[in-house]
């Protein structure tokens, strides 16, 4: 498929004995956001995770099949995962900025991978925070401590920090569902802007959610893939009776 | 209660003052419990005022009579009556000095080894052993300190130091090395430190929350990476409280280094050196002290250890203070 930027094969995973991913098949789209909908304990979020392979930390975690960023298995025997972590962003529910200056927070990435400083460095602080819609919110104060910001302030700029790695995918765990309309709108709005840059993967539970912004939509239960389709076809037409009771309510 | 909310719109005042009455008078036992929760909180800051009176009344006359000399002078005589405590207090400063700077970067490791790289099985046990080096009864170091460590470092470290790295001509490490010493009250105190400055960093850093962690990983960071930039700079503050803790335990300790310092009253450059601290100070001349002003003057050292540990805790907690309030840069 033209334009695929991740896409999984037959892909299952465990934590220790309880299996959370059952022979997952998805592709990603470049340019795209792609939003994976479902009920809790689904495995939507494993699967996010298991993209840049944060469950690598989990004990007992293990999976089988495959994941390919750019047509190459993340989880091959010389893929280097600090690499990967570089190449695919990731944000989090709940807001993480370091203790540390918003500049530091957005320069960390950078520093640590590319060893970039003075001048350069500014440029991708500058560049990364624009790019997040923050820069003209904080540019009088970049060496204030980031934990000053507001809840929705310090979300976006947890994106800012993800892109200044320049990534060519951005991964996003339920974002927003923390953030009040008002920061949730700003939130929404950023990533339909970057999508024109980067794959966007997007966790959520709010259906009105996945509706606006995304391009795809997935939906998983009990760790299957259910459905996968353009959002407008999966919310209007669903292929699966399960899709259809639970974007009509019915559960989850 | 129910009448005195219903007529609080015609009469407010009165219904008010009725209902906060059979408030306060149906708990008594509230009352009670705060009277005394209160006397128990306000005993343990009296404890302190009472302990700091009656040192420093019982060591008035020694100051009075030697005035600042007492702190900066060298000569302890009692039969003359001159009391200068200099070379104890330095002794105390240096020794607590050396045992933080061996102990902290030693503390420290075995911390993130025991938080962040250990396996899981090996954790608790190592633990477990770390902690119980806190449990070891000070004597038993000082006997070991007599026994191993000073003849350790008297024919091996020294030996080391002066020839193999050819320190012996810089004052740290000139002059003849008997054995007991400034430096080896220092090395002992770092092992009695290090349990207490390791076992609350290892707690700050098992404190720091996962999503710091995923932040640095998600960015790239290597495990190194992600303990020396998103954890231990979240830990700073709690770390540091450990270190002052251990500090804490230097300063004050007494049997230990009493038996390995050399106690001798001179200040010296030369780790090699013996020294003397002021609690060694205390516990060896306690006993004999007969007149009035030797007991005086042992109090007034007993007084500045106690300003001095005053001094330095709140050092401590001005810095975890700063370093808690945010960064500055």
């Amino acid at each position: 498929m033209i334009g695929s930027a991740v896409a999984a094969r037959d892909f299952s995973f465990w934590y220790g004995k309880k299996q959370a991913l059952h022979g997952v098949n998805i592709t990603v789209s470049s340019r795209s956001i792609t939003a994976l909908i479902g009920p809790s304990g689904c495995g939507k979020s494993t699967f996010l995770r298991s993209i840049n392979r944060m469950n690598d930390t989990i004990p007992g975690a293990r999976h089988e099949g495959s994941v390919l960023l750019g047509g190459k298995d993340v989880y091959a025997p010389d893929m280097d995962v600090v690499h990967l972590r570089h190449r695919v962003g990731m944000v989090f529910q709940r807001w993480n900025p370091f203790p540390k200056s918003i500049y530091d927070n957005v320069a960390y990435g950078p520093r640590i991978n590319v060893g970039l400083r003075g001048r350069e460095l500014d440029d991708v602080v500058e560049r990364s925070l624009r790019r997040a819609a923050l820069w003209d919110e904080v540019k009088d104060r970049l060496r204030q401590s980031a934990l000053g910001l507001s809840g929705g302030q310090q979300q976006r700029l947890c994106i800012a920090r993800a892109l200044a790695n320049q990534p060519e995918v951005l991964l996003l765990d339920e974002p927003a569902s923390a953030l009040d309309p008002g920061a949730t709108q700003k939130i929404e709005e950023l990533l339909v802007e970057l999508k024109s840059e980067l794959a966007i993967v997007i966790v959520t539970h709010n259906l009105q959610q996945a509706g606006r912004v995304s391009d795809y939509t997935a939906f998983f239960y009990l760790g299957r893939l259910v459905e996968c389709d353009a959002t407008g076809q999966l919310f209007t037409a669903p292929r699966e009776q399960q899709t259809e009771a639970y974007i009509t309510g019915r559960f989850g | 209660m129910g009448d005195a909310i219903a007529s609080s719109g015609t009469s407010g005042g009165f219904a008010r003052g009725r209902r906060v009455a059979s408030l306060a008078g149906a708990a008594p036992g509230d009352r009670v419990y705060r009277v005394v929760i209160t006397a128990f909180a306000l005993m343990i800051p009296a404890l302190l005022l009472l302990i700091a009176v009656a040192i420093g009344v019982a060591a008035w006359p020694a100051l009075s009579a030697a005035g600042l000399s007492f702190i900066t002078s060298s000569e302890w005589n009692v039969q003359a009556g001159k009391f200068g405590a200099a070379p104890a207090i330095y002794g105390t400063l240096v020794s607590s000095f050396i045992a933080l700077v061996l102990a902290t970067p030693l503390a420290l490791g075995v911390a993130i080894f025991l938080s962040e790289i250990a396996p899981k099985w090996l954790r608790q046990p190592v633990a477990f052993l770390v902690d119980l080096l806190a449990a070891i009864p000070s004597v038993v170091y000082g006997l070991w300190g007599i026994f191993f460590l000073v003849p350790m470092l008297r024919d091996h470290v020294v030996p080391f130091f002066r020839d193999t790295l050819h320190l012996g001509n810089t004052p740290l490490f000139s002059g003849p090395a008997y054995g007991p010493s400034m430096l080896a009250a220092g090395v002992i105190l770092a092992i009695m430190a290090l349990p207490y400055i390791s076992a609350v960093t290892r707690e700050v850093l098992i404190a720091v929350p996962r999503s710091q962690r995923d932040a640095a990983l998600a960015l790239g960071a290597t495990k190194w990476e992600m303990i020396w930039d998103a954890v231990i700079p979240y830990a700073r503050s709690g770390i540091i409280g450990g270190v002052i803790l251990g500090l804490g335990r230097a300063l004050g300790e007494t049997m230990a280094v009493t038996m390995v310092i050399g106690n001798r009253p001179e200040i010296s450059a030369s780790l090699l050196a013996p020294g003397y601290t002021m609690a060694s100070l205390i516990a060896n001349e306690f006993t004999e002290a007969t007149s009035d002003l030797h007991l005086s003057a042992l109090m007034a050292v007993g007084a500045v250890l106690f300003v001095i540990t005053l001094i330095v805790n709140g050092m401590a907690r001005w810095l975890v203070w700063r370093v808690a309030s945010g960064p500055k840069s």
